[in-house]
């Protein structure tokens, strides 16, 4: 249906060819718009209606004074189901050290959370089919949990900027929720609003990569240089993903895009990764709370350990 | 007397807009409000909120995590009367 759509837009409304490089790419660019937007509102919208989405005021009662091995499983898990905005991330971090939460675990937590939510699997299982799926949300979770492993390892405490620890976190506010039918239709509808506004840009800008590659980068060029998992392809990818910033959403269309090339799966999944979990704004915004050399290593490990991720991958395949 | 109102957040865009809303919403109504934006971090932990923007009416938070949608604001207002 969508790519009839892109179909005939491309091909018979502007009349571009097929065999050229612009027509194919605009198909691409039409076709997965509407496809993408169209889940992402039905998909956030289904979820609202449950009230599938965990807030990380939960999530922070549910992990403290937890083992620690629980209370990292934990926070992997319920990053994976905590929509996540970075604007939030300096509240959340602090709130977390308040509650007595080991800072390698606010870090599991602070991987997880961007990487892998439910919105962007249930679209990954869409358009990638569920066996990429399982590999990209089986890969984000261990790397979290390992990751936030590594940084307690460095005792980033003494990179914690020193207010942090003097904030004190009153009760935790739980807004009583409508729970009658229309009041979760009213939910839902402001969590569409609210995340698609957010997102609508990322998800775009994906796609307008995606439909770049598709169209415009050669098939023999793939298959010479990225098909096989050449060693050096991973860390490339990674090292470009790293600076470069799309929610978890605005990856697919990119990874459909090489994926359909034939690009070797553990550099397409280690390009993701790379993408969706590290930000430069949100570096910025964690930099209000944290040392930039807590910011670095983190940065490294989580690049160390999509390389490691990718050439799993490539091995394997 | 004016009913007192809390905006927690930031200053992002959607705490802006949180504040935009319910003024809009107020003047329809005809509710006298006292209007503060809470944006010091410190601060908007002491309500226990993490997830921002939060709204505070006289003293309890009443939601969080989001721009409220126009119907829950003209309720808090009404029930604030």
């Amino acid at each position: 249906m969508f790519a009839t759509l892109g179909d005939r837009i491309a091909y018979t409304l502007l009349g571009l060819s097929p065999d050229g490089s612009l027509g194919p790419a605009v198909q691409f660019f039409v076709m997965d718009t509407a496809k993408i937007f169209a889940m992402l509102v039905a998909v956030i919208y289904v979820m609202g209606l449950l009230r599938a989405m965990i807030s990380p005021e939960r999530v922070r009662e549910y992990v403290r004074g937890k083992p620690k091995g629980l209370a990292r499983s934990l926070a992997v898990g319920l990053g994976a189901v905590t929509p996540f905005c970075s604007c939030s991330s300096v509240p959340l971090f602090i709130g977390f050290v308040e509650a007595g939460i080991p800072l390698g675990v606010t870090f599991s937590f602070l991987i997880a959370s961007p990487m892998i939510n439910e919105v962007a699997v249930v679209l990954l299982v869409g358009i990638l089919g569920w066996k990429l799926t399982a590999l990209y949300v089986a890969s984000g979770l261990a790397v979290a949990y390992v990751g936030g492993i590594a940084m307690e390892r460095l005792r980033p405490e003494r990179w914690v900027a020193g207010y942090v620890w003097q904030i004190q976190m009153g009760e935790t506010a739980h807004p009583k929720l409508d729970n009658s039918l229309a009041g979760r239709h009213r939910y839902a509808v402001g969590e569409v609003r609210e995340i698609v506004g957010r997102i609508w840009k990322w998800v775009l800008l994906g796609i307008g990569v995606g439909a770049l590659f598709h169209g415009y980068v050669p098939q023999a060029w793939v298959s010479e240089y990225l098909a096989g998992g050449e060693w050096w392809s991973v860390p490339a990818a990674v090292l470009i993903g790293v600076p470069l910033y799309a929610n978890a959403t605005g990856v697919i269309p990119v990874a459909e895009a090489m994926l359909a090339k034939e690009v070797a799966i553990g550099t397409v999944l280690a390009l993701m990764m790379a993408i969706a979990a590290l930000s430069l704004p949100e570096m910025l915004i964690l930099r209000k709370v944290l040392h930039w050399r807590a910011l670095a290593y983190y940065a490294a490990i989580l690049a160390g350990a999509f390389v490691l991720v990718g050439w799993g991958f490539n091995l394997l395949a | 007397m004016a009913r007192e109102i809390k905006v927690l957040g930031s200053g992002c865009r959607n705490c802006q807009n949180t504040a935009a809303l319910i003024e809009e919403v107020a003047a329809e109504q005809g509710v006298a409000i006292d209007l503060q934006k809470v944006e010091e971090t410190a601060e908007i932990m002491r309500y226990g909120v993490m997830s921002t923007p939060g709204v505070v009416v006289d003293g309890e938070v009443v939601h969080a995590g989001g721009v409220p949608d126009r119907k829950s604001v003209a309720q808090w207002l009404e029930a604030a009367q």
